[in-house]
């Protein structure tokens, strides 16, 4: 297996990291500040996000959540700051470590970025074929993670075959089936009508609840955050049902944070009841 | 296009080779450690030299068809004819061939890579490819150098001797000179040296081709329009830096080899 691309947790400094930072936060943005052509997208963002919690990114269009989220994963630097993921430093590691950490982390993109040349098998097996593994084997997780966003009937096709939301599911699957430890979702419902958007936010949410998977979503419409703030996946219909109000949250998932940006700058960081109960004039004024 | 202040221009221009030479430089160390991607290296190979093979062929049997026919006139002056397989031959060999072969693959394959690239670039597959833990410079930049600087060396050779087959087909044909007295004055007048300049250029304009290439590509922004500009940028300037570059591996090596 080639050494940068080893399975979690393989590495000795990643295995390390991860024992020593067990406790640790996934995602831990300190005094995090961006800017591109002189202009500062992201001022000063301090946030975490806990193991198994889900972070929802809100706020208007070019606040800079997408950034956020590229420099989640180390597509980006920040111009200051520090950003710890898996309790790593990730502006001080090396290429490789970078690449290493990487194979923890899934990532659904806002135009869900499939390699157009391959077909919907290849591009869900991709980490699969980049860490070697036997092809029976990735045929099977594959299947295994087309059933999950149910889509199997489209494993031949071509990304260029599929509709916006197909592509959605396929991107989703291509994601989870390492079981990452940490999953960015960045806008999965944007450009979406709303019935596929209800399906995409179902699978966010039966990601969540099947596989405890530590996220962050980013998100410009306020119905797909309190869907998943106020629903968990039914295994039984196989669909999204709303949490008891009778429940340990009073039919709020306490997983389910939320974070608000407007240019450049938090606004809110806080659970769901907060942010409803709010007395910031923007968020109620952005609620509205 | 806004009017930049020239110490912005300077900057950029400064900020463009230093983003080049890391580019190029990756993709030179990514060659001698693992993973390497051997089955894009081959289809790479196959892209670029076998998919370029008709047109080498066919600038390089016409250029010795011209070259033939022109030198045909002044050498009449000097009673010289029978040099023509010598003049084709040391033309082709030692310049033609390498340049020719470096423009036509350059406008070929810098613009093929600059495109994929681009488009690649622009529908975030790089950032996808990079967030699935496959660094992008060793998966598309370092087979693409491989299999350029391989392939063109062989096309230099194959646009050589298509030069000759032409420039010995006018020879014969149309000028009435001995077939046989063409191709010994062609292979008598090459020496050693010759021949090492005439592979060392496709070395060179190999690298720039792949680098050049896949540096606009991975730096498109600005959607299709964006794929467009950096792929005439790709083959504008690995075009000007092959010709630059052949006229300073032509002094360094009359300088090791002599004229």
């Amino acid at each position: 297996m080639p050494e940068e691309l080893s399975s979690p947790g393989s590495s000795s400094s990643t295995a390390t990291a991860d024992s020593s930072a067990s406790d640790a936060p996934v995602v831990q943005f300190e005094d995090v500040s961006i800017g591109f052509g002189g202009k500062p997208v992201l001022q000063e963002i301090s946030f975490s996000v806990e193991r198994g919690q889900t972070l929802v990114l809100l706020g208007p269009a070019g606040c800079g959540k997408s950034v956020l989220l590229k420099l989640a994963n180390g597509l980006l630097k920040p111009d200051s700051g520090t950003i710890r993921v898996f309790g790593e430093d990730i502006d001080k590691l090396r290429r490789r470590e970078l690449y290493a950490l990487r194979a923890r982390i899934g990532m659904v993109f806002q135009e869900s970025a499939l390699f157009d040349s391959l077909n919907v098998e290849d591009n869900v097996a991709y980490r699969l074929h980049e860490e070697l593994l036997p092809e029976a084997e990735a045929h099977t997780r594959v299947v295994e993670a087309l059933q999950f966003v149910e889509l199997e009937a489209a494993i031949d096709k071509f990304p260029s075959e599929l509709s916006g939301g197909m592509r959605r599911r396929v991107s989703i699957a291509r994601a989870i089936i390492s079981h990452p430890d940490l999953i960015l979702y960045d806008s999965p419902t944007g450009g979406l009508d709303p019935i596929t958007s209800t399906t995409i936010i179902e699978l966010v949410m039966k990601q969540r609840d099947v596989w405890h998977t530590t996220s962050l979503v980013v998100t410009h419409r306020l119905q797909d955050a309190f869907l998943l703030a106020t629903n968990r996946f039914d295994p039984a219909t196989g669909g999204m049902k709303p949490l008891p109000k009778d429940g340990p949250g009073g039919g709020i998932d306490e997983g389910t944070k939320f974070l608000l940006l407007n240019e450049g700058k938090i606004v809110f960081h806080g659970t769901t009841e907060e942010l409803v109960h709010s007395d910031d004039p923007w968020v109620k004024r952005y609620l509205e | 296009m806004p009017i930049l202040s020239p110490d912005v221009f300077i900057k950029q221009q400064v900020a463009s080779v230093q983003e080049y030479s890391i580019l190029a430089g990756r993709a030179i160390a990514d060659i001698f450690t693992r993973p390497r991607y051997w089955a894009d290296i081959f289809t790479q190979m196959d892209s670029i030299g076998v998919g370029s093979m008709p047109i080498i062929i066919m600038s390089g049997f016409f250029t010795g068809c011209v070259l033939a026919l022109q030198s045909v006139t002044a050498l009449q002056e000097f009673g010289a004819v029978s040099m023509t397989g010598s003049l084709v031959s040391l033309s082709m060999v030692k310049e033609l061939g390498p340049v020719l072969t470096g423009l036509m693959v350059s406008g070929r394959n810098a613009a093929g890579m600059a495109s994929e690239l681009g488009s690649m670039k622009v529908t975030e597959q790089i950032d996808a490819m990079r967030a699935l833990g496959t660094d992008p410079i060793r998966k598309l930049v370092t087979p693409r150098l491989i299999a350029t600087v391989f392939m063109l060396f062989f096309l230099t050779i194959i646009a050589d001797a298509a030069g000759i087959a032409g420039g010995a087909l006018v020879a014969v044909n149309m000028l009435g000179l001995n077939a046989s007295s063409y191709l010994h004055s062609s292979y008598s007048s090459l020496v050693h040296g010759d021949i090492v300049q005439g592979l060392t250029k496709p070395i060179f304009s190999g690298f720039i081709i792949a680098t050049v290439g896949c540096f606009f590509g991975m730096r498109t922004t600005g959607g299709t329009q964006g794929v467009g500009r950096a792929t005439t940028q790709a083959v504008v300037v690995s075009s000007v830096f092959i010709i630059i570059v052949d006229f300073i591996v032509t002094r360094l090596m009359i300088g090791i080899f002599g004229s």
